[in-house]
């Protein structure tokens, strides 16, 4: 293969990797925006959710807000970002790992008054079995309390 | 230097001395996955949340790693080859991909099964698990693409372009966690001040880490040692080398 | 070792079947892998000798 030949190769490769990085990055983009996977109850309350759908919502059960209807099935709880909160009903089995002050992230719809009317609902458990960031975490909450509590 | 590099870069050279490494590799890999298991079982403790559960901890995020980390080996042999129209490395990228998708797919089903206990859900479409089950498809794609062209040098650049081109998911599926609302939890590892009780559960991870890691250079090599019989068995070294090991009076 | 019995052990706290299924798993998938590659090889060795006996 000539010098010149290998020059051209290069620089093709070169031109199809810059493209393909830039349509990559333009998916991301995209995705970005709409790759929410749940939505905070701040969020929920400014109506910044999917009007008429199911969308998730996620955030910390507030202590002592957990009550059971006597149907043993019922639970009502409520769910807090520690700026607004969400009151949720869901009717169902709830995960091994749910309990008051932990994660969670329910699916369902707002009903008319007000209350989530969770279809599922799953348990979000934090990282801390290892080293907890607790340095890290303790700097990023105190620059966005809402955002760092549920990530 | 450059003449030493060169020789060790041809097959030729390179098949017996991978031989020989190979059951060095496999020994370190069982000794480290023997102490792994051991410290995962048996001095990790129980983690405070999730009870015993949290044990598959020890398989799933090893092996995540490993599926991430030998995504980037893979490409960095696939640009080697590419840029120095090379043979070896390109053979290195062929001989990684299926013990990637093989870890790829272990750290998405153990993540299931580790789903189902604690979440309550054996599979979410989060930005986390959707990043990893691309990343399975980017092995399958390549292992695909470089199977269905004849010739290998062809194969060789077409697997090389989209091994880079999908190097791009890697920082997506480690940073996903922080970039996106997800089920997943955050990163665990960034090492800070680690309590006692905790450096056990890390250990247990790194030493079986360490076993996957060692294993995956045990057999890329044997692997390796397949492509290079199979692409160049027309070719002299070949012969001799069949020549020798039957005694020479074949 | 904070295990009480074997029992306890294998019983994983109740999770058994998903700590267990994981590392069997895992198992599986790399002797799988290892039988597979020695596999291979056998038969890129002997196409390797077919070729190089017709040549003689």
């Amino acid at each position: 293969m000539t010098i010149r030949a290998r020059h051209k190769r290069f620089i093709l490769i070169a031109i199809g990797l810059a493209l393909l990085g830039l349509a990559v990055m333009l998916i991301l983009n995209a995705f970005k925006s709409n790759m929410v996977f749940f939505y905070t109850p701040t969020q929920v309350i400014s109506g910044e959710v999917p009007h008429g759908t199911s969308f998730r919502i996620g955030g910390l059960v507030v202590p002592d807000s957990l009550k059971r209807q006597d149907d043993g099935l019922t639970v009502h709880f409520s769910i807090t970002d520690t700026v607004k909160t969400v009151e949720v009903i869901y009717k169902g089995i709830l995960p091994d790992l749910f309990k008051e002050g932990k994660g969670v992230v329910a699916q369902g719809k707002v009903g008319a008054n007000g209350v989530f009317e969770a279809s599922e609902v799953l348990a979000k458990h934090d990282e801390n079995y290892m080293p907890p960031e607790a340095a890290e975490a303790l700097k990023r909450a105190k620059e966005a309390p809402a955002d760092v509590q549920l990530k | 230097m450059n003449i030493n590099w060169f020789k060790y870069s041809s097959p030729q050279t390179f098949y017996p001395l991978a031989g020989r490494m190979i059951p060095w590799f496999a020994w370190i890999a069982v000794i480290f996955a023997v102490i792994g298991l051991y410290i995962s079982f048996f001095i990790a403790p129980t983690d405070f949340q999730q009870g015993e559960a949290y044990r598959i901890i020890f398989v799933h995020v090893p092996a995540a790693w490993m599926s991430m980390f030998i995504y980037m080996v893979m490409a960095g042999w696939a640009a080697l080859g590419l840029s120095l129209n090379a043979r070896l490395p390109a053979m290195m990228a062929q001989a990684l991909a299926p013990t990637g998708a093989i870890f790829t797919l272990l750290a998405l089903v153990t993540g299931s099964f580790w789903g189902k206990p604690m979440w309550g859900t054996w599979w979410v479409w989060d930005a986390r698990l959707t990043s990893e089950l691309i990343l399975l498809f980017l092995y399958l794609g390549f292992i695909a693409l470089q199977s269905s062209i004849d010739d290998p040098r062809k194969a060789d650049k077409a697997g090389a372009l989209l091994a880079l081109v999908g190097v791009v998911n890697v920082p997506i599926i480690y940073f996903s966690v922080k970039w996106w609302n997800t089920l997943h939890q955050g990163s665990t590892i960034s090492m800070g001040a680690a309590p006692k009780m905790v450096t056990t559960m890390l250990l247990g991870m790194l030493f079986m880490a360490l076993a996957f890691w060692m294993y995956t250079i045990a057999v890329a090599l044997m692997r390796v040692r397949c492509i290079m019989l199979e692409r160049e068995r027309a070719s002299d070294w070949v012969k001799v080398l069949l020549l020798k090991a039957t005694g020479g009076n074949a | 070792m904070h295990w009480s019995s074997w029992s306890a052990f294998f019983n994983m706290g109740g999770y058994a079947f998903y700590v267990w299924f994981s590392f069997g798993l895992t198992a599986l998938c790399l002797a799988w892998e290892i039988l597979a590659v020695r596999k291979r090889r056998d038969v890129a060795l002997n196409l390797a000798r077919l070729l190089a006996q017709d040549k003689q």
